[in-house]
């Protein structure tokens, strides 16, 4: 459950970001390749933030689907797992374009409520 | 950089750092409201003649009301684009320095519970004694049995139990080597709690993530745990003694771990018989060498 910890660090960043401002809505994005569960982060999220800025806030998770690149014939593709090989040549060798994301994408602050 | 805003309820905040000529920075974040048209001027124009840093805030943050039909709350959208663990990566680089600025060669290695990791570590650091200064972090959920068995080895060694927590962080290790004198180590090993998910994404400021796969388990591994099989550059393939015993092809093992990490650099050993150790030595002392090497040069 390492989603936990995950979760934790979104509420560091946020409360980083907010600054003593209640925040409404969070909207991640969270990579296919990431290895972390959405459900589980929203499952963690409710717990983490009680009592926080993000209290009650509406969580949105944009899931960004996997893209690799095959080092040896430069074919671009949709990729899911580190471990599909490339649909042109059938090499291995691939590098990731898109799919590891793990990020705080925008938040959305209430701006009357200023406590700092 | 700024980016235009106007969207109807998003306020963009943006960082900005300005130098003077004598050398002094500022920075300062400011705020857009919606319409707010960018073109302004930051009218701080310092002639001061003085070396020391200093640093005042500007507080440009607009502050903006709106009408939201019935809501009686005033959104403001911030663009953060900030990774989540933006933190532990800061703390790993930091960790990172100090292992180069010592000439340290650090691994953290992973593995599912039971793949021998200790019994590993234990003849790697017996047959290296002597020959390279070693130390150890163990991490565990809870008991400091591993680090006992180390110990015994006459190997300074720290013992972080993560409690609940599946997975050792960079904070966490950078604690631990409060404990050591660095100036005397070549050799770093982290053992990582036992668990093939979580500990595969947080950096430790390792120079590599080493994974442990015994041939007691299965052989699809890599593939079950792409993330972790992906995130480590180097496999101990273990237990390799007990191959007449089991049902397990070290071919289809290595062709998987090679799908998802085609330049994962392989060693097939047995922490028991010894079989395949000299190989894991040699590049260990390899590494050591490249880490000593890199601060002479710097």
């Amino acid at each position: 459950m390492h989603e936990l910890a995950i979760t934790q660090g979104i509420v560091d960043v946020c409360q980083e970001h907010a600054r003593g401002r209640r925040v409404l809505e969070v909207v991640l994005e969270i990579g296919e390749l990431a290895g972390v569960v959405p459900e589980s982060v929203e499952f963690c999220f409710s717990a983490v933030t009680s009592g926080t800025l993000l209290d009650g806030a509406r969580l949105v998770i944009q899931r960004i689907p996997g893209r690799g690149r095959c080092v040896d014939c430069r074919a671009e593709f949709g990729r899911s797992t580190y471990f599909d090989p490339c649909p042109e040549c059938g090499g291995y060798q691939v590098e990731v374009l898109a799919g590891e994301e793990l990020r705080v994408k925008e938040l959305d602050l209430d701006e009357e409520e200023d406590r700092s | 950089m700024c980016i235009t805003c106007g969207c109807e309820t998003t306020g963009q905040e943006h960082g900005h750092q300005h130098r003077h000529d004598d050398g002094t920075v500022h920075s300062h974040v400011h705020s857009h409201e919606q319409g707010h048209v960018h073109g302004h001027e930051h009218g701080h124009e310092h002639g001061h003649e003085h070396g020391h840093e200093h640093g005042h805030e500007h507080g440009h943050e607009h502050g903006h009301e709106h009408e939201h039909g019935d809501a009686s709350v005033s959104r403001a959208r911030m663009t953060v684009e900030t990774d989540i663990l933006a933190r532990n990566d800061r703390l790993a680089a930091a960790n990172r320095a100090i292992f180069a600025q010592h000439g340290i060669f650090v691994l953290n290695l992973v593995s599912s519970p039971g793949s021998g990791k200790t019994t590993l570590l234990e003849r790697t650091l017996k047959d290296l004694a002597g020959r390279f200064r070693c130390a150890v972090i163990e991490g565990d959920q809870q008991t400091d049995n591993d680090a006992v068995r180390i110990a015994a080895t006459g190997v300074p060694v720290r013992q972080i139990n993560t409690g609940t927590g599946c997975h050792l962080d960079a904070h966490m290790v950078r604690h631990a080597l409060d404990h050591f004198d660095l100036h005397q180590l070549d050799l770093l090993l982290i053992e990582n709690v036992g668990n093939l998910v979580c500990p595969a994404s947080f950096d430790l400021g390792e120079h590599h993530k080493a994974v442990v796969l015994s041939v007691t388990e299965g052989e699809d591994k890599p593939l079950k745990y792409p993330q972790m099989f992906h995130a480590a550059d180097v496999m101990l393939l273990n237990k390799v003694d007990l191959l007449p015993h089991v049902e397990f092809s070290v071919e289809r093992c290595l062709e998987m771990a090679r799908r998802v990490r085609p330049d994962a650099t392989i060693f097939q050993v047995s922490a028991r018989s010894g079989a395949g150790m000299d190989a894991w030595y040699e590049w260990l002392a390899a590494g050591v060498a490249g880490a000593r090497n890199a601060v002479k040069k710097g």
